[in-house]
């Protein structure tokens, strides 16, 4: 009698029973043409089920996948110069280590991501060899890591990680072409150019294009907002005359009518031409995303900033790139990924990429026979790196969400 | 006293055909607050606008701590530094911290060292009462404590004359006496002050003239006691029996 007097009822929500049985009816056989239509939808996929995995299990040939893992990923990269393509991800998975223990926060999410990643994959039945190879991937991280949280607090290390990864670029190249110390690759090896070398195209291709399209697509979205009509002309004639046209035809173009305008001496080889194409055709679209996130920008930003004194300039820079930049990141990733997966169609101008490496398996006349095996795996190389990409721009999205209004 | 801070000669606004402002001609001293109050549309935000040039003016003369205002932009520049803006929707950056909003143009405008930039910020905080603020971004505050950041942040390039394009209307009732109480206090220290507000009680308190506008032209220049006790023309006396009604 006396606690209820003294204590305080307190109204809590009503709990909502979910459990799964529950949901099921609610969801899937809430009527009788839902029920149908589970029931149906069911079956169907049962079946394909079933199909897929008895020709997974009995038919397919997936021994063409091991037995052709190096031609898949580095094409026709010489055997013995393969420790340059090591070296190179070490440095990669070096530098990440080293920002992740810088920052902490995304970076080293990603960095640890990847570093979980080869590990998993040097699970997989490799010879011992190779697991060490792999596995000194994510030893290098971890190096890295140690490297940045160690100096985290110096000045001298923020320079050092920006200089280090412009630094990265260069050094890619020199390791995996040749260059300065390094014999090239092609040449001393007999082995023909670069054209011929699987994932490891596709990779480069992509980050090459997507360091290089997202600069200049800003500049070309700040172009055609620019207050000087030139320059405004110059940016809008641009972005249409590329989004008008498709990137396989500025591919054909690329290859087949440069070498009649251009003597053979300033033509740069089929991969750079390629990639500048690739470079030049997601620049447009970049644009395009940058300049929706530029629209959203209230006008009182500007005049804010014009008010405490800021120049145009630093105006652009401090104020309305970073708000725009954030406001379309998941256009921008989307962007990325679709470049990622456009790397594809190199293999029609006579580049030899993953997609492109399957003629070369198939020639062989022991992997017969075997088309859909190699489909099936390159699908899932590139689901793997593209769903990882989305991923990782929802952190990024999640991550900024913090005091946006 | 010397040379007015502010001297607006005859000038003269268009918005395509529409006249905005038809001839305003004033001063404002060293020191001096002048409110200016008048109808929505009269043409307020656009005159105070035009003294640091987030207007261009058409026709007349406007003169800013001896620097006429003109198409060079270093001059424009120079005078916006010199010139504190306070906004009625506060347009604080919301990708910056408070304390970077405040340091932000002192680092980069006055080239300022980053530690130097945050002390003085850090003081201004305290001024306008958010001290326990300064790590939070402007979406985490209340419209009075973004308002306050907006006044520290004009503060931070220590200005010569801060201007209030109606600071507290875009406020709930209950948070306009903190932001009144901070342009009070800036008031009471010598600033140079130019405020568009409906506030009254503030403008008896702090104002040392009143400007009345009307359709694009100053209809009534005077001190508080005589705005509000012996306004000379119609349109003033009716403005003032509307506003204090509410
Ligand atoms: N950028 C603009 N373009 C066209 N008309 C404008 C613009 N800015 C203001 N005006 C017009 O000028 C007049 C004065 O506006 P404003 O100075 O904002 O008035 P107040 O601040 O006194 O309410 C209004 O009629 C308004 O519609
Ligand atoms: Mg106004």
């Amino acid at each position: 009698m006396s606690r209820s007097a003294t204590t305080i009822e307190i109204d809590r929500p009503p709990v909502i029973r979910s459990g799964p049985l529950r949901w099921l009816k609610e969801n899937l056989f809430s009527t009788w043409y839902n029920t149908l239509l589970t029931v149906g939808s069911l079956a169907i996929a049962l079946l394909l089920a079933v199909l897929f995995g008895h020709w997974a299990l009995t038919e397919a040939h997936w021994a063409v996948i091991p037995a052709n893992l190096k031609l898949l990923f580095v094409g026709t990269y010489p055997l013995d110069q393969l420790w340059r393509i090591w070296a190179t991800l070490y440095m990669v998975a070096l530098f990440l280590g080293f920002s992740g223990g810088l920052h902490r926060g995304l970076i080293l999410q990603i960095a640890l991501m990847v570093a979980a990643a080869t590990v998993l994959l040097a699970l997989l039945p490799f010879a011992w060899a190779t697991r060490l190879w792999i596995l000194a991937t994510a030893l290098s991280t971890l190096v890295g890591f140690g490297l940045g949280r160690l100096t985290r607090q110096s000045r001298t290390s923020r320079w050092l990680e920006i200089s280090l990864w412009l630094l990265s670029f260069p050094l890619t190249l020199v390791l995996l072409k040749g260059g300065l110390f390094l014999p090239v690759v092609g040449e001393a090896h007999n082995v023909g150019g670069w054209n011929k070398w699987g994932f490891m195209l596709n990779l480069l291709g992509a980050v090459v294009g997507i360091t290089l399209s997202l600069p200049i697509g800003i500049l070309l979205a700040l172009g055609r907002r620019s207050s000087l009509p030139a320059v405004r002309l110059v940016s809008t004639l641009y972005i249409e005359l590329i989004r008008g046209v498709p990137l396989i035809t500025l591919l054909f173009m690329a290859s087949n009518m440069l070498p009649l305008l251009v003597p053979t001496t300033f033509r740069p080889d089929i991969v750079i031409r390629a990639m500048m194409t690739i470079t030049a055709f997601s620049a447009a679209y970049m644009a395009e995303n940058v300049r929706g996130g530029l629209q959203a920008i209230p006008q009182g930003q500007f005049e804010a900033a014009y008010a405490v004194g800021l120049g145009r300039m630093l105006t652009t820079l401090l104020i309305v790139l970073p708000q725009a930049l954030r406001a379309v990141i998941p256009a921008i990733v989307g962007q990325l990924i679709s470049l990622f997966k456009d790397t594809t169609l190199f293999g029609f101008i006579a580049i030899l990429e993953l997609l492109g490496m399957v003629d070369s398996v198939l020639g062989n006349l022991q992997w017969r026979g075997t088309i859909f095996e190699l489909y099936i795996f390159i699908g899932f190389i590139f689901w793997i790196f593209c769903y990882s990409l989305s991923y990782i721009s929802r952190r990024i999205e999640k991550n900024l969400g913090v005091g946006e209004r | 006293m010397g040379e007015p801070m502010i001297i607006a000669e005859d000038v003269h606004k268009w918005f395509g055909d529409f006249h905005a402002l038809r001839g305003i001609n004033m001063t404002v001293e060293h020191g001096e607050v002048v409110v200016i109050c008048g109808p929505s549309g009269s043409g307020k935000s656009t005159f105070i606008r035009t003294i640091n040039r987030l207007e261009e003016h058409q026709r007349g003369r406007i003169v800013v701590d001896g620097i006429e205002l003109s198409h060079d932009l270093k001059n424009i520049e120079a005078i916006r530094r010199e010139i504190g803006m306070v906004f009625q929707q506060f347009n604080l950056f919301p990708h910056l911290s408070v304390l970077q909003n405040v340091t932000l143009a002192p680092i980069w405008v006055r080239k300022w060292k980053k530690s130097k930039a945050e002390k003085i910020a850090r003081a201004l905080l305290e001024r306008v009462g958010i001290p326990e603020q300064a790590d939070k971004f402007p979406g985490q505050l209340s419209g009075g404590q973004q308002q306050r950041v907006a006044i520290a942040r004009a503060l931070a390039m220590q200005p010569k004359i801060m201007l209030f394009d109606e600071p507290t209307s875009a406020l709930d009732p209950e948070m306009i006496k903190e932001v009144l109480d901070v342009i009070v206090e800036l008031a009471e220290s010598g600033m140079t002050m130019v405020v568009v507000t409906h506030e009254m009680g503030f403008a008896r308190q702090a104002a040392d003239r009143m400007i009345f506008f009307d359709e694009g032209q100053i209809v009534e220049i005077g001190t508080p006691e005589h705005f509000f006790t012996d306004p000379q023309h119609d349109r003033t006396k009716l403005f003032l029996s509307q506003i204090l009604q509410k």
